[in-house]
């Protein structure tokens, strides 16, 4: 054998545990719970796509290390692309402009 | 090597001395090297869908209102079921990985058509969707109509879920075309547990797109509060 094995049973646990995440967030999405609608929101996607990461693609088993800091950087550059590109947009309007 | 050198090889053996690329010191290497390549495309992926991400939350945020307007037209019940059925599909494709390296061939032929069905069905509720939203008059361009205030906006937020869930949607026709390639040499006996890189590298980029929609479902589905 090559790779480690995972159980079969460990995966079907995850998928019961992504439908149950799914069935949650599409739950709470018809209360308006103001700016904590999405925050909330994105902590249930952020937790089911390191689900899927770490058991279905096998990060958690993988020895490589070189391939958690590639998965790391696809988070890291993305954090940079969203996060340096609304430090504009969001604080435009903070200080008084002469002219604007 | 000529045939005949090895004498001793089993079948097994010979088909993994033939998948063994010269480059490469031995199967371990070469798989190694497999997935490594694959993990570097998929955070090129990333930032492919990132560019359109970027878009969308910096437009939310200056437009919270009409994106949520915009939400309340969205399937809400078609979106639900369209992220089951996708994590329902991943679920068969990592028990389809489990049965290559298992060496367990018909089983990955057997788990990839089912993931390549579901994988089909999302695409059909997906063009239900599309059609509804035709009908609607809700794609951007000249006969897009919003009675809502904001009509301009409205339809910024259209263009973004057309452009995200119509790469998404992409991604899915390539990686049903990839899992019925794999499902074909699989199929040939053309894998073993040793050597079954392709398995692993499709069954990744399908876990990655499914993955993109996870995100995509509250993005776009779940902003509106309230479902149609």
């Amino acid at each position: 054998m090559a790779e480690t094995l995972v159980r079969k049973r460990t995966y079907f646990w995850v998928w019961v545990a992504l439908i149950c995440l799914t069935g949650l967030t599409g739950g709470i999405s018809f209360i308006n719970l103001g700016e904590w609608s999405t925050a909330i929101a994105m902590v249930i996607a952020v937790i089911k796509a390191l689900l899927v990461a770490t058991f279905f693609m096998h990060l958690l088993y993988e020895k490589q290390k070189v391939v958690w800091i590639w998965s790391a950087v696809g988070i890291i550059w993305l954090s940079i692309l969203i996060v340096q590109t609304m430090d504009d947009y969001v604080t435009r309007g903070f200080l008084p402009v002469p002219g604007k | 090597m000529s045939e005949g050198s090895q004498p001793n090889l089993s079948a097994r053996e010979a088909l993994d001395l033939h998948s063994l690329h010269t480059h490469y010191a031995d199967l371990k290497q070469q798989r190694e090297s497999a997935t490594l390549g694959m993990w570097v495309f998929l955070v090129t992926e990333v930032m492919f869908f990132g560019g359109m991400i970027t878009g969308y939350v910096a437009y939310r945020f200056a437009y919270p209102e009409a994106f949520r307007a915009g939400s309340v037209h969205m399937l809400f019940m078609a979106g639900t079921l369209n992220t089951a059925i996708l994590i329902t599909a991943s679920l068969f494709v990592a028990f389809a990985v489990h049965a290559a390296r298992e060496g367990n061939q018909r089983w990955v032929v057997n788990f990839l058509l089912i993931a390549m069905f579901l994988g089909i069905c999302f695409l059909a509720i997906k063009g239900y969707e599309y059609h509804d939203h035709w009908v609607e008059h809700l794609v951007p361009g000249p006969w897009f109509q919003w009675n809502g205030p904001d009509p301009r906006h409205a339809e910024l937020f259209f263009v973004l879920y057309f452009f995200l869930t119509g790469f998404h949607a992409l991604h899915m026709t390539i990686g049903i075309g990839l899992v019925a390639f794999v499902a074909y040499f699989a199929h040939k006996g053309r894998y073993t547990p040793e050597y079954h890189n392709p398995v692993e590298n499709v069954a990744l980029y399908w876990h990655f797109v499914d993955i993109v929609w996870i995100f995509l479902y509250p993005m776009l589905y779940l902003i509106g509060h309230q479902h149609i």
